[in-house]
């Protein structure tokens, strides 16, 4: 299988990073998509909740936002929003938070707030949402994000979640009950933290992508594990199942919705 | 104090006041957006603004110039973008300057729960390794009067109103909500004045044991409005529409043209089903 986009390799690789028996918090965008795809390939049983209360959920599209009423509809349970974050999140029943942000540094700390100084910003970006806490409590967390020098920066111009902050054993001394990001799936590659420096390092390649293509995409010096791995290309049944879920998600979202006169 | 059915224009002009804070809130679901759009044609100016994920009703609000501050935890179109207007007006200034009280979901929800119980301050294992405090005075830290560990605090939010769209309410002013009900339940009885807007005024609530019923003696007032989450969702009645929050981020982007969409549909409108019904021109043509 070898006429599948990065994205889409992207996706299935981070897919397989989760697994059956996963209670998965789940963050808009790229990691919906590969949340989903594990659920319908090879982790039916996964437990996932989006921050707007709904726990279990199997929606047949993917959610435009995190509170799509095919969210509610489809879910084990729905319970209000303060008790997601303290009864779940806060109180350590989640085991992996999945996050996308604008900006990343080299202990998997993440930006999405501001581009430029917060008080006069060259970019307002959404900001923390329920991620400053995912980052906090989730047992692990796995981050997804296309590699480009903008986006994986030598120094943050914000941080809104926390990741290994200066490395060394630094997010254990704040305090921090979470285990942090265990991997950042990108589209060159996988990205891991060093066990002791905890500074993220290439680890895995697509077939097809090198180490010079990886170092070139990341904003610091790049360190590379002693053994890098080659990350299978998806086969045949994660290929389909994910071109049918995104085919069937964009016919429901252009849908005309009757409006309600 | 009893429950009074109104109008929504009654409603805004009663209880809305200039300079007061205002929360619509609704995660997705269930947003105010007729309220919204009635404050903006009745020109209310200086407004606290506080919602978890201002959306695209207070991206019309601070493009309006309806908008003082801004308390939040997201400010995005959920899977689509920016919000054009909250942008202009943090980035430029325009059309004029918004203060932000910026948390995090997790300081949001603590912060109403706090505001509900009135209790001074919500505490919350939260924000540690984020660069939030150092910008908002309102994220604090404390002591565990019990064990010592250093704890984050927020001040409670007790809004001036809070208004939530919901799918029904009795006569007496009893209201059921069912789907995703966020923190509507916190921002309604953290509130000092609570306005409910409604898809119908029934008889008999239906015998929903889990579903979110704020008894009629913390409500306000009771508006009935068909159709006033549009264009997002009340689950069981209308589905939310994707296309138009995609649409949104065209129809926002340059100041002209968010200028002259809300003149057209909402300025230009006497009422929501007036809103309701240009849109469906528009769509028609």
């Amino acid at each position: 299988m070898s006429a599948c986009t990065r994205d889409e390799w992207m996706t299935v690789a981070a897919a397989r990073q989760l697994r059956n028996d996963s209670v998965c918090f789940v963050g808009i965008g790229l990691p919906s998509a590969a949340c989903n795809l594990a659920r319908l390939t090879h982790a039916p049983e996964i437990v996932l909740i989006y921050e707007s209360g709904t726990i279990g959920t199997r929606p047949d599209v993917l959610p435009l936002s995190i509170g799509d009423g095919e969210l509610a509809e489809t879910a084990t349970c729905v319970v209000p929003l303060p008790e997601i974050f303290s009864f779940y999140l806060q109180a350590g029943r989640v085991d992996v938070g999945f996050l996308g942000a604008a900006q990343i540094d080299r202990f998997g700390n993440l930006n999405s707030t501001v581009i430029g100084p917060y008080e006069l910003p060259s970019t307002r970006l959404p900001g923390a949402g329920g991620a400053a806490e995912i980052a906090l409590h989730a047992r692990q967390v796995f981050v997804m994000l296309r590699a480009t020098p903008r986006s994986f920066v030598e120094r943050l111009d914000f941080r809104s979640s926390a990741g290994y902050l200066e490395g060394h054993g630094a997010r254990a001394r704040a305090g921090i009950p979470g285990g942090g990001p265990r991997a950042v799936i990108t589209d060159v590659g996988m990205l891991a933290p060093h066990p002791e420096s905890e500074e993220l390092q290439l680890v895995a390649l697509f077939e097809g992508a090198s180490v010079d293509e990886a170092r070139a995409a990341i904003g610091w010096p790049l360190q590379v594990a002693d053994r890098i791995d080659t990350i299978a290309p998806p086969t045949a049944r994660e290929l389909d199942t994910l071109r049918a879920l995104n085919a069937r998600t964009r016919e429901a979202h252009a849908r005309p919705v009757h409006i309600p006169l | 104090m009893s429950c009074q059915h109104l109008q929504l224009a009654e409603a805004i002009e009663l209880f809305v006041h200039d300079g007061a804070s205002i929360a619509l809130e609704g995660f997705t679901h269930l947003i105010p957006f007729a309220a919204g759009h009635e404050i903006i044609r009745q020109r209310k100016r200086d407004l606290h603004l506080i919602r978890m994920t201002p959306d695209l009703v207070y991206d019309q609000l601070i493009g309006m110039g309806c908008a003082r501050s801004l308390s939040f935890s997201w400010g995005g179109n959920p899977g689509v973008g920016s919000l054009h207007r909250l942008r202009d007006a943090v980035e430029h200034g325009w059309p004029h300057p918004l203060e932000l009280n910026e948390h995090s979901h997790a300081g949001m929800a603590a912060a109403f729960t706090a505001g509900a119980s009135r209790l001074p301050f919500g505490v919350l294992r939260g924000y540690i390794g984020t660069d939030l405090p150092a910008h908002n005075p309102n994220i604090r830290r404390i002591a565990c009067p019990f064990t010592g560990e250093s704890l984050a605090a927020v001040p409670a939010l007790n809004p001036d109103v809070t208004i939530l769209h919901a799918q029904r309410a009795d006569r007496a002013g009893n209201v059921a909500i069912d789907g995703i009900v966020g923190a509507a339940r916190e921002a309604a009885l953290a509130a000092k004045t609570l306005i409910v807007t409604v898809e119908e005024i029934v008889d008999v609530l239906p015998p929903a044991m889990n579903a979110i019923v704020l008894p009629h003696w913390v409500v306000s007032a009771v508006v009935p409005c068909r159709g006033g989450a549009y264009p997002s969702y009340a689950q069981g009645h209308y589905a939310r529409d994707n296309a138009f929050y995609r649409r949104w981020d065209t129809i926002a982007r340059d100041r002209d043209g968010f200028l002259a969409w809300m003149k057209r549909h909402v300025l230009d409108t006497p009422d929501h089903h007036a809103f309701l019904a240009s849109l469906q021109t528009e769509a028609a043509a």
